[in-house]
């Protein structure tokens, strides 16, 4: 086995490139090198951006931190098994078990043997890869925590409020938080099979809905994948109106979840503005690109909907008014001592988990994570934008709310100049139909998201991977919460702001 | 200090709520198709349950709860245990993973009581209509009262859609 300082593609050389995958390579590897590819990323700088599955493959994207490539390494595995990354790359843990039960293949060496997506409900066990008969479902064993005067609280799947769905199974002392697990899985709708045999037309409305909140950013990322893998280019008008529609969704939700937070700190004047500050961008969107959430609006290809002097002129208008008002909702943060008192200090997350499961998005750069896909490999127009990337090194509640703040006004910053430099032309253009491979990464509200595509020779979907970042988010609550007490796990909870949809596929 | 200022701009400003939408009349047309009224009030409590949503239903669901819409102001009301309820809200596909804490949450609602399948997949599966993992709509696990479109729907819709309701249990 090869060992010392490799870079990613060195590693990789040991294996077979794939033709027709942009806009990063892909390599096949065999097992032993599969096997000196994990052995490397135990002590190499590379980051662990998606694993998933295929019917008799296992797929992972990785970034060399050092050298920023990115490649993509495939195992071949017909015999259905794989060496495990999870014991190097914690984050892998997960995605791993959700391989096994979608696709049937075994990580090798990982130490969670229980299900993760499959609850014992579906009509079939492992339903993308060789299916087979249903298995009865066996009780989840939740991690244990033993002393004296624990108990456990287990809440969820159905939560009070308008929440997704899932389980929390807390172990506390008295109010104090000794561990907490969850259990996610219940909104698992079978994404990767709505997607599958479809046009890419008929599979962006799926990818627009993996998690509705990130609507514009999984269609983009979509996009990307499908315009890569079918060598399509879209027009520069779509692609700076693209970012629009990508920067109001961005400050839709951060203003939004800075009221959420709030509210769930007892300080429900702050939703209130925010709500009404949220309400002000969804209007703008829905009179100028006819809907609200501005779903199915990026298309492969470019845009379903594009926009004349005159709204360009209002919606302008518009996010001046916001900033405004915005700067208001601020300072009724920061001058409200009772609501800092709760959100300081709360919910610490340290930066070395951050790292080590490799999140970003305002969790990674809430604790001295500064990631940004727009930035780092970085898509247009935002090459064009010069732009700043918050970090906060705290890892708190309060950072993660400083890191939203800092972030709304650098979208209400770049959107401005975006609606100011907008190049004319058309917004689409057609999407050829032809077989290839695509890997389209953006920058979501809440961190990377990623989107695997592989197309057929007639040019239909033969299958999609759609990634969340909350994938890399949800372990780090367990760690955040812990020695909180249970009344902040609320505060906390919404302070990540988690998708369950987008994890849950 | 901007707290006293923001309480005071509000106050001499007037609430921010809007004047809802009147009633939904295909919404009031398929009640009258359905049960007659079942004499809840003119008041609903509303327990909402995500079965597979993307949480774009959600989403709009926050809003049509928010200053804006204020469906409390209509006698509306989001409440956090499905016994405190008089009608389920139910968004998203059902998923099958969903479908036992459905049920389950279902039974403990009190009767008489009401189902509302809340966009497009609670109506009949929407985009994820007949793969491994879904039911393809409530109407699938229990009997639908009144279904409201949309993907999303608009907080406008909810609420003309929930006023009918309303209309049809005074």
């Amino acid at each position: 086995m090869m060992m010392g300082r490799a870079t990613l593609m060195e590693v990789l050389s040991l294996g077979r490139p794939v033709a027709g995958a942009r806009p990063w390579p892909r390599v096949v590897l065999d097992d032993r090198a599969w096997r000196a590819l994990v052995g490397h990323m135990a002590v190499a700088d590379w980051v662990l951006l998606a694993e998933w599955g295929g019917p008799d493959e296992v797929h992972v994207a990785l970034r060399d931190e050092e050298t920023g490539e990115i490649a993509i390494a495939t195992r071949a595995s017909a015999d259905r098994r794989f060496f495990a990354l999870g014991p190097v790359r914690p984050g892998a843990i997960r995605l791993e078990r959700a391989i096994r039960d979608l696709w049937g293949l075994a990580p090798e060496g990982l130490e969670d043997q229980r299900p993760w997506l499959d609850h014992g409900h579906w009509p079939v066990h492992h339903p993308l890869g060789a299916a087979s008969p249903p298995q009865p479902a066996r009780p989840y064993r939740f991690l244990a925590a033993e002393g004296e005067g624990l108990h456990q609280v287990p809440v969820g799947p159905v939560h009070a409020g308008i929440i997704e769905p899932g389980h929390f199974r807390f172990h506390v002392q008295g109010e104090t938080v000794v561990r907490l697990e969850a259990r996610l899985g219940y909104v698992h709708k079978g994404i990767s099979a709505a997607m599958a045999g479809q046009t890419p037309a008929g599979a962006a409305r799926v990818a627009g809905r993996v998690s509705g909140d990130s609507t514009v950013a999984y269609a983009l990322a979509f996009a990307h994948a499908v315009e890569a893998a079918s060598d399509c280019s879209p027009p520069p008008r779509a692609v700076w109106l693209r970012a629009v529609l990508a920067e109001i969704e961005r400050i839709a939700n951060h203003v939004f979840d800075i009221g959420a937070i709030c509210n769930d700190a007892g300080f429900p004047l702050a939703l209130s503005e925010a709500s009404l500050l949220r309400e002000m961008l969804l209007r703008a969107n829905e009179s100028l690109f006819g809907h609200r959430l501005a779903m199915d609006r990026v298309i492969p290809g470019g845009l379903a909907c594009d926009i004349d002097e005159a709204g360009a002129a209002l919606l302008a208008a518009t996010l001046t008014r916001f900033g405004k008002r915005f700067q208001r909702l601020v300072a009724l943060y920061r001058d409200t001592p009772s609501l800092l008192d709760r959100t300081i200090g709360a919910g610490v997350v340290a930066g070395a988990l951050v790292y080590r499961f490799g999140a970003g998005g305002f969790v990674g750069r809430a604790a001295s994570r500064g990631v940004d896909a727009r930035k780092v490999p970085g898509y247009p127009p935002y090459d064009q934008l010069d732009f700043v990337i918050p970090v906060r090194a705290e890892g708190d509640v309060d950072a993660r709310i400083e890191i939203r703040i800092a972030e709304i006004r650098i979208s209400l910053d770049l959107l401005a100049r975006l609606l100011a430099g907008l190049p004319s032309g058309p917004v689409a253009a057609a999407v050829p139909r032809a077989a290839g491979e695509g890997l389209g990464v953006v920058e979501g509200f809440r961190g990377k998201i990623l989107v695997w595509v592989r197309l057929a020779e007639d040019g239909t979907v033969a299958q999609c991977h759609p990634h969340d970042p909350s994938w890399f988010q949800w372990p780090l609550l367990e760690a955040a919460i812990e020695g909180n007490i249970l009344a902040d796990f609320p505060l906390c909870n919404k302070s990540f702001n988690c998708s369950y949809s987008g994890v849950d596929l | 200090m901007p707290l006293n200022h923001l309480l005071f701009r509000n106050i001499v400003k007037g609430h921010r709520t809007e004047p809802a939408p009147a009633s939904d009349a295909h919404a009031a047309a398929e009640l009258a198709r359905g049960a007659p009224g079942a004499g809840l009030g003119r008041s609903l409590a509303l327990r909402v349950v995500d079965c597979g949503s993307c949480n774009g239903c959600e989403l709009e669901l926050h809003a049509a709860t928010g200053p804006a819409y204020d469906l409390d102001h209509l006698g509306l009301h989001v409440v956090a245990s499905p016994r405190h309820a008089d009608a389920l809200v139910v968004t998203g596909p059902v998923s099958a993973n969903m479908e036992p804490a459905l049920r389950r949450t279902a039974q403990a609602v009190p009767r008489p009581n009401r189902v509302v399948a809340l966009g497009d997949c609670a109506g009949d599966g929407g985009c994820f209509a007949g793969t491994y993992a879904v039911k393809g709509g409530v109407g699938q696990i229990l009997p639908v009262d009144l279904h409201i479109p949309g993907c999303p729907p608009t907080p406008t819709r909810i609420l003309a859609g929930l006023r009918a309701l309303m209309d049809r249990e005074r």
